[in-house]
């Protein structure tokens, strides 16, 4: 089992307008086989610990750690984390020109294992996890999110989730514009992996929707840049009915 | 990658004037900002909204046609149409260059060691023709008829070529013959005195070859390649350039395109300081097809320019043009001008052509101006794109994310963006040289 670990966590940007710190001290334990939804308003803070947790250079920390199996994540460089079992779902992937998808996902898969993989098998893989997710057959030709819709690229996200088979997934908004059928596949997706009981998953989400297909073990509320409450899947409900106002009505507590 | 510009014309199209492009390096798609928002915080040096104040010699701002012509008080008049460009072996018909001429303003005059400006009696770069057995490989004085029978200096530098060169290389594959073998033309330049050179290539009525020019070694030289492909031959010209740093290199390459000929040509531009090649095709005769390819890298101070016209003058013929070029490195600075001319004449014409540049740092510089004439309606099609694309630090993140190393992620994008030219070539040997040495500019710019 693998632990991924955040503690009193501070990070912020720098922007034209100064220095604007974004989290004020987070601290979130997610083990192996479990699922934590955060949850909050816009402007909480729930992407910026995605991207923090991802080695985004936008993204300054001020203080706190992040260890996974006590490996100080922090110190390590953005491909050293994925290869360490880190995997973030992006909100907004990027279109990356001259790269077909075919060559990308082979690439990460050799970068990732340390080896290249069996091209049979590997092929076969592919073709599985794509027919899974619905994905035309013809994506693996064409260049990575080069064209996609929304929707494709968030699947296209999802196929990397299930090829690359992380130790924690973080899924920032993967559910947002998406319509009912895709939010199933992708939820489908993501359930498939974490059925294996390999993998700890964060799942970043402004809607509750998506939570009736991915159940999560913990729900924290982030506002503001802490965590303003947690507790079970009865949390997501009770937001479902009340929505945020009670959160950003009021001073948000310590977690 | 963002589209600059991307049009089509079907038939019956109203005549379109000249559309130009100057080269906005627009970029799209940074995190959070999904489409739409172009930064331009990455400014570079001497880029104007105009694009225009490039040349080193060109140091004003004022806007082309408006300044003084340097010796006459007329204002200078760009040429109405692509068609109407002077054309002669005379020197003298051709003004000293300003660098405010249309087809000079951004190519840096003073780093042209004289090639516009001295006699260019230095010794031409040496020339050894390999490969082929049934090929004719002669060196003839310039009193030879055949030599400039098919092509016509356009430009300055290239009249002064015509004017001073001692002996021409001419390779004919003769009629009907298939060349067994690729014919391999090694250019070897050892002196750095400004020389003139002459390449006569024939491929004769129903031949077939694949002739590679490989230019290397250090040289400043003007050159003049004459190619004739006639009635229904198939002849493919690779220009190969890995010259080394200090390298200057001007080059026209005409070819005279007979009736349902195949010609295809292929630029590759590595090395060098300051590399200019003007390839035309001109049709002559109806049926005849004609794909032009290019493929540039330049690195930190390099200056690329390419200058391509296809010139249909005459029914029913058509031409694919593709070039691509990747940029890295402070001063790194492409030029692309693709001119298609459609003639009244030519009718049921077929025509499209795309420029794609990639940059992969900031400092560098690519233009990109596709231009298309067209002078009667009744076409096939005809169309132009161009897009020049960053690499940026979202990309470069996305892919590091995945667990793949920086140094990796930048060549796997370089890689696939140039492999769709490399493929074009076939010439095996080529193919895997060139894909190393595109390798090596990628190590080399300490990416």
């Amino acid at each position: 089992m693998s632990t991924l670990e955040i503690k009193d966590l501070h990070v912020s940007i720098d922007t034209e307008q100064g220095n604007v710190p974004i989290l004020k001290g987070v601290t979130l334990t997610i083990n192996t086989g479990e699922t934590h939804a955060i949850m909050g308003p816009n402007g909480s803070g729930k992407s910026t610990l995605a991207s923090t947790i991802a080695g985004h250079p936008r993204y300054k920390v001020d203080g706190g750690t992040i260890t996974l199996d006590g490996e100080d994540v922090l110190s390590m460089s953005v491909d050293e984390r994925a290869r360490a079992g880190l995997f973030l779902a992006m909100q907004y992937p990027v279109e990356v020109p001259g790269v077909t998808m075919t060559n990308f996902l082979r690439t990460a898969k050799t970068a990732l294992d340390g080896e290249a993989p069996s091209l049979r098998h590997w092929t076969k893989d592919v073709k599985t996890a794509m027919a899974q997710l619905r994905i035309d057959a013809d994506f693996a030709q064409r260049n990575v999110n080069e064209g996609f819709s929304g929707g494709e690229k968030k699947r296209v996200e999802i196929l990397q989730l299930e090829l690359f088979r992380p130790r924690f997934a973080i899924l920032d908004e993967t559910d947002s514009g998406l319509d009912v059928d895709a939010l199933k596949v992708v939820s489908e997706g993501v359930n498939r992996e974490h059925s294996k009981g390999e993998m700890g998953t964060l799942l970043i989400t402004h809607y509750t929707r998506i939570l009736r297909y991915i159940k999560p073990d913990f729900v924290h509320v982030f506002v503001a840049g802490r965590i303003a409450e947690q507790g079970g899947p009865e949390l997501a409900d009770q937001l479902e009915a009340e929505g945020y106002d009670r959160f950003t009505a009021q001073t948000p507590v310590e977690a | 990658m963002a589209e600059t510009t991307h049009t089509e014309f079907t038939p019956n199209t109203a005549p379109e004037g000249e559309v130009t492009d100057l080269g906005d390096l627009d970029e799209k798609a940074r995190l959070g900002a999904p489409s739409g928002a172009i930064d331009r915080s990455a400014a570079i040096d001497g880029f104007t909204e105009q694009g225009e104040s490039l040349s080193a010699q060109n140091a004003g701002s004022e806007q082309l046609g408006l300044k003084k012509h340097s010796h006459g008080n007329a204002p200078v008049v760009p040429e109405a149409s692509r068609g109407e460009r002077r054309r002669s072996f005379d020197l003298a018909d051709f003004p000293t260059l300003t660098g405010l001429e249309e087809d000079w303003r951004f190519t840096p005059l003073k780093r042209l060691r004289g090639l516009h400006t001295e006699e260019l009696n230095g010794s031409a770069p040496s020339i050894e023709v390999t490969g082929a057995g049934n090929v004719t490989v002669e060196t003839v004085g310039r009193g030879d008829a055949r030599l400039g029978a098919s092509a016509t200096p356009e430009d300055r530098v290239s009249a002064a070529a015509w004017h001073t060169f001692t002996e021409a290389t001419v390779i004919t594959i003769p009629k009907e013959t298939v060349a067994d073998g690729e014919v391999m033309v090694s250019v070897t330049g050892t002196h750095a005195e400004a020389a003139a050179q002459h390449i006569l290539i024939t491929a004769e009525a129903f031949s077939k070859a694949v002739v590679v020019i490989d230019h290397h070694g250090s040289a400043t030289l003007a050159q003049n390649v004459e190619i004739v492909v006639g009635d229904g031959a198939d002849l493919t010209v690779v220009s190969v350039q890995e010259w080394d740093d200090d390298a200057v290199h001007v080059s026209s390459q005409q070819a005279k395109i007979g009736r349902d000929a195949r010609y295809k040509h292929v630029v590759v531009s590595l090395g060098g300081d300051l590399v200019r090649l003007t390839p035309s095709s001109i049709f002559t005769a109806p049926g005849a097809e004609v794909e032009m390819y290019g493929l540039y890298f330049a690195d930190a101070g390099q200056h690329l320019e390419q200058r391509l016209l296809v010139d249909h003058a005459v029914p029913n013929c058509k031409s694919r043009v593709t070039y691509k070029g990747a940029l890295q490195g402070a001063g790194a600075h492409t030029v692309w001008v693709g001119d298609v001319l459609i003639r009244k004449a030519a009718e049921g014409t077929d025509t499209y052509e795309t420029n794609r540049n990639l940059i992969l740092t900031d400092g560098a510089r690519a233009d990109s101006v596709p231009n298309l004439e067209i002078e009667t309606g009744l076409i096939e099609g005809a169309g132009h794109a161009s897009a020049t694309g960053r690499f940026d630090d979202e990309h470069l993140f996305y892919l590091m994310a995945r667990g793949i190393p920086e140094v990796t992620a930048r060549r796997l994008v370089v890689r696939g963006f140039l492999n769709e030219v490399i493929q074009q070539i076939k010439v095996p040997s080529l193919e895997e040289r060139l894909s190393e040495s595109v390798e090596r500019e990628l190590a080399a710019g300490n990416l």
